[in-house]
């Protein structure tokens, strides 16, 4: 099976760019330009030169032995939780940076959810010396504060998203509006595989490297690019897209991702798309969407805040419709879990949108020589409150 | 003929086209609004399907669809409730709304019920134009729906061309880069825009949108284009207190002057 967009920007019946037309000249500069920005050899140059040098790329493939005891097969981290701002957002925000350099764009905007697309949006503005907004969830900056601080730092100006949940959702909102707004000048530096054509595909490429990494350290360490699993979490589906991209083709590598089920997926009060979800458009793609009868957006929930956003992007959707990838949900409770589990057997905290992806093992079968490798998009650094609450330490 | 078309054809300036959120201020107002436009001088309704992510617009009109969708505002209800509207109403309707809640309905079963209705325009701003032509256009035509497309500063001249040849009803010129009620006034810049679209001589009439709020705006609207639109300001009117009929006669009077 090909997974592959289209030149409309569709992946199978999902993708494409219903925007408002105040957004249509900014869609169809960048749609008219990325690609070959992309491939000249000045941008590859400052782009593998940022990832080595600046971001710490490759990240390393480790054997997580301890883990892989426990569940009986071969596991693996692909420890993006090292990347330099502590999680694979990085690799985007970098790609993107450029990317608005040659459009000529003097200043950024962002979403965030968890903080770090907007942290690392942030570091690269301050790397730029680029003006940078980050809008967040009000409710979300309550719950990320340290990396509210961070942007700060960096000296770029937080804006709270008062609207709705107050969380990923309208924090998108209010950047898309603020991009309206401010049309000429302005790139809106989008965290993740979401938003209208080009965006999920550029954000997949960029973030394409993780994947890129994965096949030749696992040659290294197995003898063979192709494990049987490759496991990631699941909001908008960044990290996971990065996790599958050059593993697309090869159907005998089995992608599963794990979306966050909240309170759990009966209780109303979940953040898990392809249970809950049904096909509609948001935010200029048409996606799998949690939403009413009558076509109103759903407010999700889910204890991390990168994984609170009521629909995917339409690649997970293809790739969920076509049976490509597995999905699997976890609660609150069984992320948490599964963060403690691997901090007392690995000695690492994972960001608790990550812990999803960890919890997925559980369920999980695995033959003894099984080799699955397991995305560890963030640290938990910017978490520590809500694991401190949640296991009363 | 088209209601939307008949009354270009009868007028051709000055004309006034007044948006207002289904579901606002309270759940059954829809009728009585319109109502009340017409009989104080409104020349075109437009009315809002409340979305709860409406990114094209500013804080009045995204709180007064908050406020709708709290009151129990739905696209079925508000299509209920235009049921022998006809009756009442003889000036154009136009529905506006976002994509996702007219896909849910089903968008034939939606073309049918707004032609059965009396609905005579659509206005979709995320609706992109290849999906339009090739998905939407055959269906609007079949049920007597014109498209209105909307075009900004920053559009090129060949969309706007293209938007030209595409569009019936009218033009929506978003008078500048911007969500709904965020600028008041209307800059030198705003003009030059005014006058390079007065020269393209389009087929289709214009209406100026954004940012119109009062007579003056109105006026400077009406002197470049057939004429204009107000949204948050009308919203911002029947917020007040006081009676709702009222209010929209005082407000539309003092705009019309």
């Amino acid at each position: 099976m090909k997974v592959k967009v289209d030149e409309r920007g569709y992946y199978g019946n999902f993708g494409g760019a219903y925007i408002p037309e105040m957004l249509y000249p900014n869609m169809e500069e960048l749609r008219d330009n990325y690609e070959r920005i992309m491939q000249s050899e000045d941008f590859q140059e400052e782009f593998q030169s940022l990832l080595k040098d600046f971001v710490g790329r490759p990240t390393p493939l480790y054997f997580a032995k301890r883990l892989s005891q426990k569940y009986g097969a071969k596991v693996y981290l692909k420890r993006e939780d090292l990347c330099h701002t502590g999680a694979h957002k990085v690799n985007n925000t970098i790609g993107q940076i450029l990317m608005a350099q040659r459009l000529g764009k003097k200043k950024i905007i962002a979403e965030t959810g968890a903080g770090q697309h907007g942290v690392a949006t942030a570091t690269v503005c301050a790397l730029m010396g680029v003006e940078c907004i980050v809008y967040m969830g009000a409710v979300d900056m309550e719950r990320q504060k340290p990396n509210v601080e961070r942007m700060r730092i960096l000296g770029a100006e937080v804006r709270a998203a008062e609207s709705g949940s107050k969380t990923l959702k309208d924090a998108t909102n209010e950047a898309m509006r603020h991009w309206i707004n401010n049309p000429t000048d302005t790139h809106y530096i989008i965290g993740s595989v979401v938003g209208p054509h080009p965006y999920p595909e550029m954000v997949a490429r960029f973030q394409s490297v993780i994947s890129e990494e994965i096949r030749k350290q696992l040659l290294s360490h197995e003898g063979t690019e192709k494990p049987n699993y490759v496991v990631a979490c699941v909001g908008g589906g960044s990290n996971a897209a990065g996790a599958f991209f050059h593993y697309y083709d090869d159907e005998d590598v089995q992608l599963v991702a794990v979306e966050a089920a909240g309170l759990g997926n009966d209780s109303g009060e979940s953040a898990a798309t392809t249970v809950l979800g049904k096909p509609g458009v948001l935010h200029g793609s048409k996606t799998l969407l949690m939403q009413t009868e009558d076509g109103q957006v759903v407010e999700p929930y889910s204890i991390s805040a990168g994984l609170d956003y009521p629909g995917i992007g339409p690649v997970h959707a293809h790739l969920f419709e076509t049976g490509r990838a597995q999905f699997y949900s976890a609660t609150d409770e069984e992320a948490m879990q599964a963060g403690i589990e691997l901090s007392r057997l690995e000695g690492i905290i994972p960001a608790i949108e990550t812990a999803h992806a960890f919890a997925a093992l559980d369920r999980m079968t695995f033959k003894p020589n099984d080799i699955v490798v397991i995305n560890l998009s963030g640290r938990g650094d910017k978490d520590l409150e809500t694991y401190i609450k949640w296991g009363k330490y | 003929m088209n209601r939307i078309e008949q009354l270009f054809n009868r007028k051709s300036e000055r004309v006034l086209n007044v948006y207002f959120t289904a579901g606002y201020p309270t759940l059954n107002d829809t009728v009585s609004i319109m109502q009340s436009l017409e009989a104080s001088g409104a020349d075109l309704i437009e009315i809002g399907i409340p979305f709860s992510d409406p990114i094209a617009d500013g804080p009045t009109i995204q709180e007064s669809n908050g406020i709708a969708l709290d009151n129990g505002m739905t696209l079925k209800l508000l299509l209920e409730q235009l049921e022998g509207v006809r009756e009442k109403v003889n000036i154009p309707i136009i529905l506006m709304g976002y994509i996702n809640p007219i896909v849910q309905y089903g968008i034939e079963a939606f073309c049918q019920k707004c032609e059965e209705v009396g609905v005579d325009g659509l206005i979709l701003p995320d609706l992109p134009m290849f999906e339009y032509l090739e998905v939407y256009k055959p269906l609007f035509e079949k049920h007597g729906l014109l498209n209105i497309f909307l075009i900004t500063p920053q559009t090129s001249e060949s969309r706007i061309r293209e938007i030209d040849e595409n569009s019936n009803g009218f033009i929506y010129m978003v008078s500048s880069a911007s969500t709904t009620g965020a600028k008041t006034g209307i800059s030198q810049d705003q003009e030059a825009y005014f006058s390079r679209i007065k020269e393209m001589n389009l087929k289709n009439p214009t209406l100026i949108g954004f940012g119109i709020s009062n007579k003056e705006t109105f006026d400077k609207a009406c002197e470049n284009a057939n004429g204009a639109i107000i949204g948050s300001a009308f919203i911002k009117a029947i917020s007040q207190e006081g009676e709702v009929a009222n209010n929209i006669n005082e407000f539309i009077q003092s705009v019309k002057g």
